[in-house]
């Protein structure tokens, strides 16, 4: 099954639409509820950042039989040095994304921790991919 | 203790779930970051000072059903129409989250960690 997903800039009230679909999705076809839970908390991370962070994006979900693979792609400013956004407590928030309850530098490590395969590209200028793979069992 | 001692010890007001107020809480946990709440395993009462939609978002991902908004805060109508659609329980205090937690402590509530 395969779904898209549009993440307009500067939208941080339709911020985890794409999460809460998937959520309803997954409890449809009755996958375990703490793989659910792990599965829409690191894409509704990614959402957020692709909106505290960049521009807007896409969101394109690949639910097979044993697996979720969930791609966020922004088009923004890029990571310079990923290892060092992978840090927990890492975060360059604007005043702004902290007021909206974010910027504590923990949604990347809270994908690593939630994932079982996580793969961050970027280019400077360019935008940012956040690939995630979750297994059901 | 129940919600609606919850309820009653802070003056609170119930803007969603009003027919589980008899339900049983043990433990909290208190954050305006929502990473923070996204690493929770365990389904305690939110207490936070955030109002606004990634304040029910971050409730629906992380699997908590109640959540209480300290500061005098007002959840909008387009919060409460998702916190509903999720049968979340929304209450709302005017104490600050120090003295929220404090009276909350004092009765009993468990921290989380
Ligand atoms: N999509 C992105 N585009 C550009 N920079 C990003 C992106 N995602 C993350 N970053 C950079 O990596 C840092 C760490 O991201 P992370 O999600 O871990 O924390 P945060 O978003 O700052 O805070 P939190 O997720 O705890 O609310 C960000 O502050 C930002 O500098
Ligand atoms: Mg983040």
């Amino acid at each position: 099954m395969h779904q898209e997903y549009t993440i307009i800039e500067g939208d941080f009230v339709n911020a985890g639409k794409a999460s809460s679909s998937v959520k309803k999705t997954l409890k449809q076809l009755n996958v375990d509820p703490t793989v659910v839970k792990r599965v829409v908390v690191a894409l509704y991370e990614a959402e957020v950042n692709a909106i505290a962070h960049a521009y807007g994006g896409k969101v394109l979900v690949d639910i097979d039989e044993d697996k979720i693979n969930m791609v966020v792609a922004d088009k923004g400013p890029g990571i310079p040095d990923i290892a060092m956004a992978m840090q927990e407590g890492y975060s360059t928030a604007r005043p702004e994304v902290r007021d909206m309850g974010f910027g504590a530098g923990m949604g990347l490590p809270n994908m690593q921790k939630n994932v079982d395969k996580l793969n961050v590209t970027s280019e400077v200028g360019v935008g940012t991919t956040v690939e995630m793979e979750v297994n059901f069992n | 203790m129940t919600l609606r001692e919850i309820v009653n010890l802070l003056d609170a007001t119930v803007h969603t779930g009003e027919n589980r107020l008899d339900e049983e809480i043990t433990q909290a946990f208190a954050s305006d970051l929502m990473s923070e709440v996204l690493t929770l395993t365990d389904t305690p009462l939110l207490i936070t000072g955030l109002c606004n939609m990634q304040t029910i978002r971050t409730c629906d991902m992380a699997t908590l059903d109640y959540a209480l908004i300290v500061r005098n805060k007002k959840p909008t109508d387009e919060m409460l129409e998702l916190a509903e659609d999720n049968d979340m329980v929304i209450l709302s205090c005017r104490y600050s989250m120090f003295r929220t937690c404090g009276i909350l402590y004092q009765a009993g509530l468990k921290p989380l960690y």
